[in-house]
């Protein structure tokens, strides 16, 4: 089971959750995905110590896609 | 459906547009920006230390005054340091529960060392190319590879109802992304020696900062671990 997180006020939140396989809640988890990047998210996978990709579409099988605000200099 | 081959977006967090002017960060930027803030602070306290030199020479009853120009040379420097002591500074946390839950998933994100040193410190410790980074809720450090600078940039989420861990977790996931990128979209509020920074630090991020100077003297100039 895959897992799309935010990072938000609550910690975070599991936004949709998906299998690869299963068409419907891959589905549900894509439209889902792009709801939150029209929203101003950027999506991240971790790929292990020190590296992480940001990605524009919904890499299925990934087990955990994060989203995460625009940073800026303060 | 997107397939994985096509998930990835062009290198370079997105950030960077909102700065187009900047330049990138790299090795030779990184060290001449640190030769640059030390000579802007030798020019703002060099004519102090020499005015007072001159009056005293002239005539020791301007001694005092001179007392008070060293007094100001000597305060600019630290005035600076102070700033960028303030970039990692512990912010108050509005709502435990959501901090809990955010220090959780920050802490899945790193290896042993550095959760433990986020334990005690809530501070993240990341090696990378540039250096070694730490990264706290509204900014980050950087130490180069041989530790004898240390870079202050001030950073981070917009949204001041994340918890600390989760903004933390913002600019590790960022640093992880594009480390130059970062540094570019960074504001730099202090480069100097690791001295004059850390004795503006409370007791866990000194040791967090001794850590990461430790790092960063066993590192090569290219950001390898010395042999």
């Amino acid at each position: 089971m895959s897992r799309l997180i935010r990072m938000d006020r609550t910690g975070h939140t599991t936004i949709a959750e998906w299998t690869a396989g299963d068409p419907e809640s891959t589905n549900a988890a894509v439209t889902a995905f792009h709801e939150q990047l029209e929203q101003g998210c950027f999506a991240v996978v971790s790929e292990g110590p020190g590296r992480a990709r940001q990605v524009s579409e919904l890499p299925v099988q990934e087990p955990v896609v994060i989203l995460r605000r625009p940073i800026a200099g303060g | 459906m997107g397939a994985d081959a096509s998930a990835a977006v062009p290198a370079g967090l997105p950030e960077l547009a909102a700065v187009h002017w900047r330049r990138r960060v790299d090795r030779t930027a990184l060290a001449r920006s640190g030769r640059l803030w030390t000579l802007c602070t030798a020019a703002h306290t060099a004519p102090l230390i020499t005015t007072a030199g001159v009056l005293a020479a002239l005539n020791p009853v301007t001694i005092p005054v001179g007392l008070i120009l060293l007094g100001h040379a000597w305060a600019i420097p630290e005035l600076y340091a102070a700033r960028g002591a303030k970039v990692i500074r512990r912010r108050d946390v509005p709502d435990m529960e959501a901090e809990a839950v955010a220090l959780g998933f920050l802490g899945d994100l790193v290896d042993h060392r550095a959760r433990d040193l986020l334990c005690r410190s809530g501070m993240v410790l990341e090696q990378a190319s540039l250096g070694v980074w730490l990264l706290a809720c509204d900014g980050a450090l950087l130490v180069p590879a041989g530790g004898r600078r240390v870079h202050c940039y001030c950073v981070g989420v917009s949204d001041r109802g994340l918890p600390p861990s989760d903004r933390t977790a913002h600019l590790l996931l960022a640093l992880r992304e594009d480390e130059a990128g970062l540094a570019t979209v960074a504001n730099l509020a202090f480069a100097g020696a690791p001295w004059r920074l850390r004795r503006r630090l409370r007791g866990p991020a000194r040791a967090a900062l001794d850590e990461a100077v430790g790092l960063a003297r066993r590192l090569t100039a290219h950001g390898q671990p010395s042999p």
